[in-house]
């Protein structure tokens, strides 16, 4: 993989002089490169990220599998796009497992809110054969960061 | 009331405790310290090495060791060096595991230095060369290295400070704190000299596997001629960052090897088993690991060496180890002022060039052994600094 990507994937905030130092290639060179990541997609765009477990209010996240009945023609992509327009939903997967076929996260203002949201929204859709929701208690690791409070760097000064 | 200062050793009178210390007092008492001071990975070991030590403390397996290691270890090591190297040793008679490189480094030292022996050491360079040679009776020589020359020790240079006396010459590259590497024609400057006489080398080859140039580490051992004069010591420390294992080696002659081991038996019986069994799995499945460190590695240090360039310091390109060592002159501090300085007033620890040695002065030691995220708040920092004391 590019590591142009897994820099900025770990800190949007570098600079295309720092990415130049680093990635030994000329500051145009990384522009350039940047904006076609762009232009095609790869990069979509720049979040702040939030440890939900910290943000009074932030309310409920739950994991819902969805077992659906595939469409003639678009398979599972018709589907998933009409649970995507859905403001309640994070994330929409569609995963290689025993069995279900779409992992939704959703996230709402309580279990009531999520639940409600899943039975009159995601269980009424005819395609969607069964759901099951889990509920999401703490996070410990997301995009690759550990969200524990950090540990202090024990190494001692030496020569 | 007894007078020890009279009852110790001489040679232990002679060693001089380092100033360094209180700067690291400092520095370890303040809350929110930004450190790029050191000397060891920021990795922690990779699990299946680790799993291996863990594994052979499950089994039970906590005796000593043979006096020289594991034989296994040994033909690990053998093998490691051929390979990465190209440098033969027998497991059997030229390789002995040790307490870390430091051990080693103390063995060599011990083993051949007698009172009035003269050993050359270019500086800076780590602190341990010149203390051992005191406590051995020895004469430390120093040599100091240039920025002009990269901080290599030129052909010159050495030929002017051999003398009858010379025993031993320290040969400590990739260096810390400098980070300058010797490549083959400069190693082939220096056997060109050492050919005419009777002087062994230590070749500490601690970073060698830290080496960002486009040529691979060359042992000093592997320069034609030189595997007899040699004693190279390296270790697990830096290489698969296993630094709190303790656990280094010394590939020589059997003679040589054989007369350390004897020091070795008596002072140490055997390096820590647990370590041995960890190392083994290190050698035999650990290549992948080192490259993945080095190519980190090398990403921080060029953002390390292009940010202290942009604030305007004069900073040679470093080509081994993890450490830059920004030329400091042009702030108009000396190196203890800039890093009590830099302490005090940003919470950022580097290393002043002197504890490595007086030649060090005009420099410090700046490490990158540490997350971008960190580095980056450091590098701010010190540009702060860099703006008050222009103010």
């Amino acid at each position: 993989m590019d590591k142009l990507i897994s820099l900025l994937y770990e800190d949007s905030s570098l600079s295309v002089e720092e990415l130049s130092a680093m990635l030994n290639e000329s500051e145009e060179d990384i522009k350039k490169r940047i904006e076609e990541y762009k232009k095609s997609g790869v990069i979509l765009g720049k979040k702040t990220f939030i440890n939900w477990d910290k943000v009074e209010n932030s309310g409920v996240t739950a994991l819902i599998e969805l077992k659906v009945t595939p469409q003639k023609e678009t398979g599972f992509d018709e589907i998933a796009a009409r649970i995507s327009e859905f403001t309640e939903v994070d994330t929409v997967h569609l995963m290689a497992a025993d069995n279900y076929d779409l992992l939704v996260t959703v996230r709402g203002k309580s279990i009531q809110d999520v639940a409600m949201f899943v039975s009159r929204r995601l269980a009424t859709i005819d395609a969607v054969q069964s759901t099951a929701t889990h509920f999401l208690l703490k996070r410990y690791k997301e995009n690759g960061v550990e969200l524990t409070d950090e540990e202090k760097d024990q190494r001692s000064m030496m020569l | 009331m007894i007078n020890y200062e009279e009852l110790l050793n001489e040679n232990i009178r002679k060693v001089k405790p380092s100033g360094i210390r209180k700067f690291f007092d400092i520095a370890n008492e303040m809350e929110d310290v930004i450190s790029l001071s050191v000397g060891e990975p920021d990795f922690t070991t990779p699990w299946h090495v680790r799993a291996a030590g863990i594994e052979s403390l499950e089994k039970g397996r906590t005796w000593y060791t043979p006096n020289r290691g594991f034989a296994e270890l040994r033909s690990e090591i053998s093998n490691y060096y051929k390979r990465r190297f190209n440098v033969e040793y027998s497991a059997e008679k030229e390789v002995l595991v040790t307490v870390g490189g430091s051990e080693a480094i103390d063995l060599c030292i011990r083993s051949l230095v007698s009172p009035g022996d003269e050993v050359l050491i270019p500086q800076p360079c780590f602190v341990c060369y010149e203390p051992m040679t005191c406590l051995a009776g020895g004469v430390p020589v120093i040599i100091e290295t240039k920025a002009e020359d990269e901080f290599r020790l030129t052909p010159e240079q050495l030929e002017e400070k051999i003398t009858d006396k010379t025993k031993l010459l320290i040969l400590p590259f990739p260096n810390n704190p400098t980070g300058a590497v010797m490549k083959r024609e400069h190693l082939e400057g220096i056997a060109e000299v050492l050919r005419k006489h009777n002087i062994i080398v230590l070749s500490d080859e601690i970073y060698a596997e830290l080496n960002y140039g486009e040529e691979r580490h060359v042992s000093f051992a592997e320069i034609e001629g030189m595997k007899e004069k040699t004693v190279v010591v390296n270790g697990f420390s830096k290489s698969y960052a296993m630094t709190g294992w303790r656990l280094g080696y010394a590939l020589g002659p059997a003679e040589l090897i054989a007369k350390m081991t004897i020091v070795h038996q008596y002072a140490i019986m055997s390096a820590p088993t647990t370590a041995q069994y960890a190392a083994i799995e290190a050698l035999k499945n650990g290549d992948e690991d080192i490259e993945k460190m080095r190519s980190e590695y090398d990403l921080r240090r060029r953002l390390m060496v292009s940010s202290f360039r942009r604030m305007g310091f004069d900073c040679f390109e470093p080509e081994g180890a993890f450490y830059v060592f920004p030329c400091i002159k042009n702030t108009g501090l000396t190196s203890d002022e800039f890093c009590s300085r830099l302490i005090r007033e940003k919470h950022v620890a580097v290393v002043p060039g002197t504890a490595f040695g007086e030649s060090g002065e005009g420099y410090v030691r700046v490490s990158y052994s540490y997350s971008i995220a960190h580095i980056r708040e450091a590098l701010k920092r010190i540009q702060e600094f860099l703006e008050d004391i222009k103010k």
